[in-house]
């Protein structure tokens, strides 16, 4: 026992202490986590914005009067569908890699490439999930916010959505989750996040067991505290409720 | 119908033993037991040579197997100790690791000697030299090594994760707050950025570097030489192999077939 806490004494100083290699997996977790910051906005942005065009498309194809409107809806459902398939049709690594060889060859920032790969790959994801939530708030909610003479933005603005919301807040702390460990693969773009730390600390020491486990350990304490705040906010919105 | 079937079978089984026979026919000398005794043959022992196969000419892929010199030499070695032979492709920084867990009997993939590396693994003699270049854009400010050194230097380096050049240039330019490292698992994805304009050098060992110039218009690779160093295959510390492999080694450096085998892929174009 004494040897091998000796043995791992070692190991943590070679792995962690050593020309400040520390350095690489603290530089690693900001990026990470700027990464992850940044890409749920946009993923969320950009997900709200397709539920809504398909939870309208699909309550009121049916209603609407041939014209300008119907067209831009259809249209913009029609766009909504072909960015859902192919995004959630492909693997995140290799959109990824799409996004920094191909379309912004010419850039160097990588952060803003990977933000952007990552939450535009989330909304696809979070546009399902807010759409689910629309979906499911009982019809009679609507219809009783426009026989009150709310219009439908109104409706959805103040009734449908704040429901809406509470029921779909797991799932979307479950993708956000989700995608703060997708961000993991960017490394495959030479983008420096928690996982590439860990490769290149690994690439120096050649001792897997450490940077490993420590990488996966810090990947474990964010989730959790992410779970947890969660948690704490879904307790207060079901304070409504009594 | 069912003696048809076993007639099929055994037709099949001859022709993918002649096939696999023919394949490694080239590469492996001539002391190979032959076709008819497979049977009596005692089981051989198999070597498993760990590479990271994104390395031309050193080893790379061509059609269905990995080809190379680094593939060649050591099976060649493998031939004359008398062991089955087989590459397993990963990435260059599991080699190591691959190599001490003994999911591997040897690593050999262009690796240099570094006293970091003679840490964790024994080397071989080397086989081989490599020369570590830098490869930049045409017009490119920096035309020779030394601008990387100049002071107030401060250009994005490309390189391979866990390479020789990573490590060197982390200390060096990194270190010294000359520039940025900018690590990628490949070399021809450093490569591509470089295409791009996304960095101002790439740090590579000379031989995959022509590979990459010749297939990337615009680039070219610079006179001066960054480091030259000596490749070495790596084995567990401790490992009986490191003996036996060293033996076969030097006789085939000595009869002019790792010679042979090296010509073949670098002054052959």
């Amino acid at each position: 026992m004494g040897d091998w806490l000796e043995k791992m004494q070692a190991q943590f100083e070679l792995n962690f202490i050593k020309d400040n290699r520390w350095r690489y997996i603290v530089d690693g977790l900001s990026v990470t986590l700027k990464v992850t910051l940044f890409a749920v906005i946009l993923g969320i942005a950009i997900g709200v914005f397709i539920a809504i065009i398909r939870s309208t498309y699909d309550k009121n194809k049916k209603e609407m009067r041939p014209g300008l409107g119907k067209f831009v809806l259809s249209a913009l459902n029609v766009i909504s569908q072909v960015y859902l398939t192919v995004i959630r049709g492909t693997p995140v690594v290799v959109q990824l890699m799409i996004m920094y060889y191909i379309i912004f060859a010419s850039s160097n920032n990588k952060i803003l490439v990977a933000v952007l790969a990552f939450g535009i790959n989330s909304g696809a994801y979070v546009a399902e999930i807010v759409r689910s939530g629309i979906m499911s708030v009982d019809l009679g909610q609507f219809e009783a916010g426009r026989s009150l003479g709310f219009n439908y933005f109104q409706t959805m603005r103040y009734i449908i959505v704040p429901q809406a919301f509470k029921n779909v807040l797991p799932a979307l702390a479950n993708e956000f989750i989700v995608l703060l460990k997708e961000t993991s693969v960017a490394g495959y773009v030479a983008l420096q996040d928690l996982t590439k730390a860990g490769d290149i600390i690994r690439s120096r020491t050649f001792s897997p067991f450490l940077p490993l486990i420590g990488i996966a350990l810090i990947y474990l304490v964010m989730v959790m505290f992410f779970t947890r705040l969660v948690g704490m906010l879904e307790r207060r919105l079901r304070n409504s409720e009594r | 119908m069912k003696k048809f079937f076993k007639v099929i079978l055994a037709t099949t089984m001859v022709v993918a033993m002649t096939a696999a026979l023919a394949g490694c026919g080239g590469s492996q000398s001539a002391d190979q037991p032959k076709a008819g005794d497979d049977n009596e043959s005692p089981q051989k022992e198999t070597l498993i040579m760990a590479t990271n196969a994104e390395f031309p000419p050193y080893e790379f892929h061509e059609g269905q197997g990995i080809v190379g010199i680094d593939a060649e030499i050591a099976a060649a070695i493998a031939g004359k100790l008398g062991y089955d032979f087989e590459i397993e492709d990963m990435a260059f920084d599991s080699i190591i690791p691959a190599v001490t867990s003994g999911k591997v009997s040897f690593g050999m993939a262009g690796m240099t000697v570094t006293p970091d590396r003679l840490e964790s693994v024994d080397f071989s003699d080397s086989y081989a030299t490599g020369v570590q270049v830098i490869i930049v854009k045409e017009g490119s400010q920096i035309t020779s090594v030394d601008d990387l050194f100049a002071d107030g230097a401060n250009y994005n380096v490309g390189v391979q994760t866990g390479t020789t050049g990573d490590i060197y240039a982390s200390d060096d330019i990194e270190g010294a707050g000359l520039g940025t490292i900018e690590r990628y698992n490949k070399g021809a994805d450093a490569v591509q950025s470089l295409a791009t304009g996304k960095i101002d050098c790439v740090i590579i060992d000379n031989e995959p570097a022509k590979e990459f110039v010749a297939a990337n218009e615009g680039l070219k690779i610079l006179d001066t030489e960054y480091a030259v160093e000596d490749y070495a295959i790596c084995f567990a510390k401790g490992s009986e192999l490191t003996e036996k492999v060293n033996g076969a080694l030097n006789e085939l450096i000595a009869d002019g077939t790792v010679q042979a085998i090296i010509d073949k892929y670098i002054n052959a174009e």
